[in-house]
């Protein structure tokens, strides 16, 4: 490893920001892990894979929407954007050093629910299909890193916190990640295919044999939702240096 | 001039939606000198500055640094160092990381130790940015705009809101780049600083360049002296008198600054006898600063 390379230096600060920043990191990581032991294990032990899926997806979503959606916005009102911007630091790496942090923290709500999982939930899977849950769940947090940027582009540091809980929790809500949307009333089992999340945990729930997932269509859906947030990015960088 | 060019602005204009920024800047600055860049607020500084480092895209005019290169291009920013106004940093980092995090960026950048040393900063290499003062906020600041080297350093207002103690450590530190040859753009609210530092003065006011030349040059641009004196005059027959350009009525004393002193002294002798505390001077940069954008703007009174 290169200490004076910039993009590790650049990753290495966002790692360090989340390190000390517990206030942000430690509910981040526990709220949705908090989630799945009460209604997972607790409250309807005949549910635990399946909730483990929807829950898993809850908690990655969260990790991806607020490690961008709000830091973005505190750096670009710090002016630390701003002077990132100015001097030659490639401003690429403090994307991606976000979207490292948001990836590790996928990986460890996923594992730590699949350990509650399968000590106290009696969940049983095989390696490769305990694997391909992580994988799915971590790779699909990417699309909602997409979603948190372009809010963090978008809004001021006092408005993202708020904005991005009320779209995070009814957007959870609806997408059947609390109660299965199996249970919905039919016109609501309709809005719920419409969202990204369903499909996210569609994919999840179908890796781990509990339901038969259509690939291409949730895919689609995804991918266009991830597009529509990449171009709304694009759009926030570029009004950042235009009007600003 | 054999200096090389730094920068070369033309006919740059810049405007946020509807509201004009910059009104037509026609700006060389030259290499190895230090370019005081004076105005109220609103004159449009930041806006230059942001365009000269490349932030905001150039939507008029032309811009070319260090003979050919385009605002924001790396080759260009790799040679520059910049301090803006209120410009923060990820505040839970310590100095030494900022410092370590800066470096990494340059490709000759100068020694860490070298530079907490210069700006009396040792002490607290290992402390976070968020837990420091103003003052020493100001000085790693400084630090990371001067760690890659650059060959030319934009410095945004770097000593408002310090302490004299603080102040001067900048302003030494400002002074040997000066003496290394560095190429220094000093945008500042403080005329002492500018008449001590710059080698020249740009003056803007509306997005447009009212005067430049040598801090000298532009105070006998306006020749004013400034008189200041106890009198019991009201300020509007005051300001009737001869070569009277401005009067402000202060708690202790009167000021009025005058193209002509002797003159005005003259007829204030002959309309009231008992001033006290009569001072005559010539007006200082701050003076003739004030002068100048207040005459280009003749329908706002001075305060």
């Amino acid at each position: 490893m290169n200490a004076a390379n910039p993009s590790i230096q650049l990753v290495r600060a966002q790692w360090l920001n989340l390190l000390r920043t517990p206030a942000y990191t430690l509910p981040t990581l526990l709220f949705p892990v908090m989630f799945y032991v009460f209604f997972g294990l607790v409250m309807l032990r005949g549910q635990s894979l399946w909730l483990l899926c929807t829950f898993g997806t809850f908690g990655v979503m969260g990790a991806a929407l607020f490690s961008f959606g709000v830091s973005i916005a505190t750096e670009r009102a710090q002016g630390w954007l701003l002077l990132l911007r100015a001097s030659p630091a490639p401003v690429s790496a403090v994307i991606a050093g976000k979207a490292f942090g948001a990836l590790l923290f996928a990986i460890v709500i996923v594992v730590m629910m699949s350990a509650l999982a399968a000590a106290f939930g009696n969940v049983r899977l095989e390696t490769a299909q305990w694997l391909s849950l992580a994988g799915i769940l971590t790779l699909g947090a990417l699309p909602f890193c997409l979603m948190g940027l372009a809010l963090g582009l978008w809004l001021s540091p006092n408005a993202a916190p708020a904005v991005l809980n009320l779209v995070y929790l009814p957007l959870g809500f609806l997408s059947g990640l609390w109660i299965p949307s199996t249970v919905f009333p039919g016109w609501l089992q309709s809005v719920a295919e419409w969202l990204p999340p369903y499909h996210l945990a569609a994919l999840a729930l179908d890796v781990t044999g509990t339901k038969a997932a259509d690939w291409a269509h949730s895919l689609t859906v995804l991918g266009l939702f991830g597009l529509s947030f990449a171009v709304m990015t694009a759009l926030g960088w570029r009004r950042l240096s235009g009007v600003s | 001039m054999d200096k090389p060019l730094v920068a070369d602005c033309s006919a740059l204009h810049y405007h946020y939606g509807s509201t004009p920024a910059l009104a037509g800047i026609d700006l060389a600055l030259y290499g190895g000198r230090v370019t005081a860049l004076l105005g109220p607020n609103g004159a449009g500084k930041t806006t230059l500055i942001h365009l000269l480092l490349g932030v905001l895209p150039v939507q008029q005019g032309r811009i070319e640094l260090f003979g050919s290169l385009r605002p924001g291009r790396k080759a260009a920013q790799q040679r520059i160092g910049v301090m803006l106004q209120a410009s923060g940093v990820q505040d839970n980092l310590t100095v030494a990381e900022l410092l370590a995090l800066f470096a990494s960026f340059y490709p000759e950048p100068d020694s860490q130790i070298g530079l907490l040393d210069e700006l009396e900063l040792v002490d607290l290499a290992d402390r976070r940015f968020d837990r420091l003062s103003g003052g020493q906020k100001q000085r790693v600041l400084f630090a990371l705009a001067v760690i890659g080297r650059p060959d030319w350093l934009i410095l945004d207002e770097p000593t408002t809101g310090l302490d004299p103690g603080a102040r001067r450590i900048l302003w030494r530190a400002i002074e040997a780049r000066r003496a290394a040859g560095v190429s220094i753009l000093l945008c500042t609210h403080f005329m002492d600083e500018a008449q001590k530092l710059a080698d020249h003065v740009v003056v803007l006011d509306h997005g447009r360049i009212l005067e430049q030349g040598s801090p000298d040059a532009i105070r006998r641009r306006v020749p004013s002296d400034r008189i200041r004196l106890r009198t019991s005059l009201p300020a509007v027959k005051l300001e009737t008198l001869p070569a009277v350009q401005s009067v402000r009525v202060g708690e202790d004393r009167t000021e009025i600054l005058s193209r002509c002193g002797i003159e005005t002294v003259r007829a204030l002798l002959a309309a009231d006898d008992s001033i006290e505390d009569l001072e005559v001077a010539g007006a200082d940069l701050e003076t003739a600063f004030l002068a100048l954008t207040d005459s280009a703007q003749p329908e706002q009174e001075a305060a």
